[in-house]
């Protein structure tokens, strides 16, 4: 290595010449630093995320990068699912319109980074609501959009009928979520051993069982179900009978600004409320000069719910009008109506023997 | 090297015409078979090995990609044929293997970006093209330009507005690894001057950024970009989800460009530098006329060798979920509806035939570069 | 400087117009100017932060990490701490790069030689391998080994049995375990004391042959001791060790050994590709050693083997290694592409899932990168120091 130190056998005259243009070039660079180093001390921290929405003119929605059912981009980049549709929900109650929303896929082990770091504006993710999530990951859980259970999936040749046959199991997880600490839990107190094999991408996780790479797969059983629809041999697999946990799936906002986790909480309350009160995509305009008092709060008719959330008074109708009732969203999606065929089951209104339950509008 | 350039001829004649090289040298085929295949009985040995193995190698290849692939029918057929190659299904992903979601009407734009780039790439890289300054500033200065008003689009142009987060396939890859070269070369030029600098802190901030850069994995450094930096610095400064990774690839290897590029200006004998300085030439006059022009010819194989491994990086922006063509290939080969037993490989096999050939046309243009110069330096 | 300084006039002047106040001056406001940026990214960061509830501390090293990792090197459960899940992380992430690095020079110096061989063939097999390999993305290899290898492989209950209780099915390798009763120490001891040995005589033997120019036979009295003593100990002591076989029971083998497929698929993937990059420094490597030295080694009668090995690869070192150590890094850093074929590196562990659970992202990712950082620099340093015990001693 010959290296050369130039200021050796070197005329001071050339030295300066150097210096000046090198010199004048630093300049213009440091300019710019310290213009950009002042700015980012000044900055204000944390800005109004609806304010960044309206600005925008679109929602940043971070969501599951492929889950039939719940969030599933076509071959031409258009979003459809479940919590595809809370998000378009949330789009039609602050910018009136459904259509402008961002979908940024994530996998679940970076779907809380990206929301806490402002990457996102929202969370519509199949995440389950804990109090840890809650505390300390700097984010909020806005409430329950699906009531789900950790479940087992397992090839119908292995004779297997309980999650208590399944020691020695290996089992494939998807990385960054509660099953993975679910399954630790269980299987150390029905003293069984396992061990996982986990893929930070979901669709890895299905791939890797439907190849014979685990026995078991294991998540909420509605991933389990939209799973079936990837597998090339679905007919083969059975889900268990046990659900090992609650997982009450639920979208989630930053922690630090109230405003905007009403306007996600309500988004979601609003579409049950319609549920309840049978206001529908089809009726809702009718239904705006219904008697009922409690149709016509939900409809910004009568009150000033729109008004105290800083949103428009016809926020609920956009949202009902666009993207639908609870109901509706639930059976397009993943129920009746869908290929999932998916029960209401915990997801039916507290009318019906389920969870689904508005407070009141007043 | 045709013996006349050397000296004008001693006598007005004509040079004799060359003769013939003598029979006996040429060998026959049979003493060129003793002589490269069967030296001494260890390397018959090895021969027969090597040939069995390749042989063995290129048949498996052979027939699962062309003798017993599916090459036309549908899903059915790939289904049924546990063999070889199903192409029908390349076919049919095909558009989406190179858009990504990029909408189906404004897909010309895509494939007119392409088509100039590919253009304005073949004057800039056939030695012989007229003007390839000009090929040059088109490329590095207005071509961005002209991409990017196609690409993304300018609504008072009628171009409607397409957003990043669409874009996909190998329009994503070719757009990281041009933009990377673009800037890359530049920023490691810079960066390896720095590191020769005689101000000690400019050349201490280069090794600084040079060795950490070199020293962490390109995907942690892809994860903070598009998972965290909202947290680092303020909205107004965080740029779009797609040209964070643009900037980390470019700075990425900016930084190996760095070393090679400093490996070339170590190699300059001093006397360049002392000569250009005696004659009053200005340090960036000197830099842009003498000393890089050398230097970069000398490292032309560590520069495109860079250029390669960038490309190959591109990859890895698949954990940061854009859907470049290798993730395009991955979400593609999952789709439930080709579930077949052979999907899987025939997405890899055409996903490396793609990567294998762009590297390679790279890595033999700079070969040919290389043998260029060398001619060069002999005559 | 000291040059400068003398070349300047004496009289030295604090004026802008001296390059050397300017340079500081530059220097200074450069100085500044980063300071100002990496104190105002310390300041949006750690309010942020706080505006968000996001933990600021590393109050989260010694809490109960709660998830299952299936390949560890050291003790692990599922009770153990976030802290202990780091370690696993680092412990397989330095296992594989180091196998990785054996594999891959082994490889690469074979193909590399092989692409200089006089043999037609084996130089153009050896040539299409450096070629297609090093032109395919790595992430790409890996994906194909890791589907490769599943698919090539049985369930376990139709598992491929080999001699000696090994088994191998789509769940990995499984080979039997090594259990070691009372004595078992003395084995070691005397393989300890036959390494010792076989050191000594390597250098008694070397100082003989400089003295009588006689050659000892070094390999074989190695051998012999390396192997001999340790087995009549073993015996002696009445062989302390037995084999735990691995019994299929219910899913899956139980006791013994297991090498996972992940593990597998990641090792050659990195090797494979790291090896046509090392292909390419040995051939260029042993290129520039000039062509006399071979000459003149076949005039003294060597061997082609003994000129390759005492001759030409010494000297080729030289050149060999500077390149060959960043070969080195980039496979270690290239192991963190784990994370897409879910094997437990450093960074699938603790920059995925214990970043996921804590949501201690920025400090997460300052220990990830500093670990990576620090495994740089210290094989930087190691093969600086080899390098140096090659270097031309210049007289």
């Amino acid at each position: 290595m010959t290296r050369m130190n130039l200021t050796n056998n070197e005329a001071c005259a050339t030295l300066v010449l150097h210096k000046k243009i090198r010199g004048t070039k630093m300049q213009a660079i440091l300019k710019g630093l310290v213009g950009a180093a002042v700015g980012l001390v000044v900055s204000n921290a944390s800005a109004a995320t609806i304010e960044n929405v309206r600005k925008n003119g679109v929602l940043t929605c971070g969501t599951n990068s492929a889950t039939a059912g719940f969030s599933l981009p076509d071959n031409e980049g258009k979003w459809t699912g479940f919590v595809v549709d809370y998000c378009r929900a949330v789009a039609a109650a602050v910018l009136g319109d459904a259509q402008k929303v961002r979908f940024i896929p994530l996998t679940p082990k970076d779907r809380f980074t990206a929301l806490q770091s402002g990457e996102i504006d929202i969370l519509a993710h199949n995440a389950t609501w804990t109090s840890s999530r809650d505390t300390s990951l700097g984010i909020l859980f806005a409430g329950t959009y699906f009531y789900d259970g950790q479940g087992f999936m397992v090839r119908k040749a292995e004779n297997v009928g309980s999650a208590k046959d399944l020691d020695g199991a290996s089992i494939c997880v998807t990385q960054g979520t509660t099953t993975e600490l679910n399954l630790a839990d269980y299987f150390r107190s029905h003293s069984m051993t396992f061990s996982t094999v986990g893929f930070a991408d979901e669709e890895a996780v299905v791939k890797a069982y439907d190849e014979g790479r685990c026995d078991v797969l294991s998540a909420d059983t509605s991933t389990l179900n939209a799973s079936r629809q990837r597998m090339a041999k679905a007919d083969d697999s059975i889900v268990l009978p046990e659900l090992i946990s609650k997982e009450p799936l639920g979208p989630a906002v930053r922690q630090g600004d109230d405003h905007w986790l009403n306007v996600a909480k309500w988004t979601l309350l609003v579409m049950v409320a319609a549920e309840e009160l049978g206001v529908t995509q089809q009726n809702v305009d009718e239904m705006k000069s219904s008697d009922n008092p409690n149709i016509r709060r939900l409809l910004g008719a009568e009150g000033s719910l729109g008004k105290d959330l800083g949103l428009g008074d016809t926020w609920s109708v956009d949202v009902i009008k666009q993207v639908g009732n609870y109901g509706e969203v639930f059976d397009r999606n993943i129920g009746k109506a869908s290929p999932l065929k998916m029960e209401r089951g915990l997801n039916a209104l507290w009318s019906e023997g389920g969870l689904q339950y508005a407070p009141p509008i007043r | 090297m045709s013996g006349q350039s050397l000296h004008p001829p001693l006598v007005g004649a004509p040079l004799l015409p060359p003769m013939a090289p003598p029979s006996g040298i040429r060998p026959s085929p049979a003493t060129w078979i003793r002589k490269n295949l069967f030296s001494t009985p260890f390397s018959g040995v090895l021969t027969i090995c090597f040939t069995v193995l390749a042989a063995w190698l290129l048949h498996q290849f052979v027939s699962f990609a062309v003798l017993d692939a599916v090459w036309a029918g549908g899903q059915e057929q790939c289904r049924a044929n546990p063999e070889g190659a199903c192409w029908p299904f390349i076919v049919e992903k095909f558009d989406y293997l190179r858009y990504g979601a990029y909408p189906v009407s404004e897909r010309w734009r895509v494939d007119l970006t392409l088509a100039i780039g590919a253009v304005l790439i073949a004057w800039l890289l056939w030695k012989r093209a007229p003007r390839r300054n000009v090929a040059a500033l088109l490329f590095f200065v207005a071509y961005p330009v002209v991409a990017f008003v196609l690409l993304r689009g300018v609504a008072s142009l009628d171009l409607p507005v397409i957003d990043t987060v669409l874009w996909g396939g190998l329009l994503i890859t070719l757009l990281m690894s041009i933009v990377g070269i673009v800037f890359s070369l530049p920023l490691g030029v810079l960066l390896a001057l720095g590191r020769r600098s005689e101000l000690p802190f400019v050349r201490a901030v280069c090794v600084i950024f040079i060795e950490v850069v070199r020293g962490v994995p390109f995907i942690t450094v892809l994860f903070m970009a598009n998972f965290m930096m909202p947290l680092f610095v303020p909205d107004y400064l965080t740029p779009d989800r797609l040209l964070r990774p643009l900037i980390a690839i470019a700075l990425f290897s900016s930084a190996y460009m760095a070393e090679v590029v400093r490996a070339g200006l170590q190699a300059i004998p001093k006397g360049q530098y002392e000569a250009a300085k005696a004659l009053g030439v200005s340090y960036f006059t000197m830099m842009r006329l003498i000393i890089l022009p050398q230097a970069l010819t000398i490292v032309i194989p560590g520069i495109v060798s860079t250029f390669i491994g960038l490309f190959k990086d591109t990859t890895l922006v698949a954990i940061v979920g854009i859907a470049d063509f290798l993730r395009a290939v991955e979400t593609a080969r999952v789709d439930p509806n080709w579930a077949g037993p052979t999907i899987s490989s025939t997405g890899y096999l055409f996903a490396g035939l793609v990567y294998w050939i762009f590297c390679f046309g790279m890595s033999r243009y700079s070969q040919s570069m290389e043998r260029a110069l060398a001619r060069g330096h002999k005559s | 400087m000291s040059d400068v300084l003398l070349a300047a006039p004496s009289r030295r002047s604090l004026s802008l117009h001296d390059a050397k106040v300017r340079g500081i001056i530059y220097q200074l406001l450069l100085a500044a100017s980063l300071l100002a940026l990496a104190v105002g990214i310390a300041v949006q960061t750690a309010s942020n932060m706080r505006a968000r509830g996001i933990p600021l501390s590393f109050g989260f090293w010694n809490e109960a990490a709660g998830f299952d990792i299936n390949q560890t090197l050291i003790p692990y459960d599922t009770l153990s701490t976030y802290g202990q899940a780091f370690w696993v992380g680092v412990v397989n992430t330095l296992y594989v790069s180091l196998l990785g690095i054996v594999l891959a020079t082994i490889l690469g110096f074979v193909v590399g030689i092989a692409r200089l061989s006089p043999n037609w063939i084996v130089s153009k097999v050896a040539a299409s391998y450096v070629e297609i390999i090093r032109n395919i993305p790595l992430l790409l290899q890996l994906l194909f080994w890791y589907n490769a290898v599943l698919k090539a492989l049985p369930a376990p209950r139709a598992s491929i049995e080999l001699p000696g209780g090994i088994y191998l099915n789509n769940r990995g390798l499984i080979i039997p375990e090594i259990q070691l009763y009372a004595g078992a120490g003395t084995v070691g001891l005397a393989f300890l004391a036959a390494s010792i040995f076989c050191v000594a005589f390597w250098f008694y033997a070397r100082r003989a042959q400089n003295r009588t120019g006689k050659q000892l036979p070094g390999l074989w009295v190695s051998l012999a001791a390396l192997i001999g003593l340790p087995l009549a100990v073993f015996l002696l002591v009445g062989s302390p060790v037995s084999f735990v076989t691995p019994e299929l029971k219910g899913f899956n083998y139980r006791g013994g050994h297991q090498l996972y497929p992940e593990f597998a698929a990641l090792l050659i993937g990195l090797s494979v590709y790291t090896a046509s990059f090392i292909a390419e420094i040995v051939r260029s490597g042993i290129q520039a050693v000039p062509k006399g030295q071979t000459e003149a080694a076949h005039a003294l009668g060597l061997a082609p083997g003994k000129t390759l090995r005492l001759v030409i690869v010494p000297q080729a070192l030289r050149i060999i290694i500077p390149p060959l150590t960043s070969q080195y890094l980039n496979l270690t850093k290239n192991s963190s592409l784990a994370v897409f074929i879910g094997y437990p590196d450093l960074v699938q562990v603790f920059a995925g899932t214990v970043l996921n659970q804590t949501g201690a992202a920025v400090q997460v990712m300052a220990i990830t990168l500093s670990v990576y950082l620090a495994i740089s620099l210290v094989m930087s340093m190691a093969m600086n120091a080899f390098n140096q015990r090659f270097a031309i001693v210049e007289r």
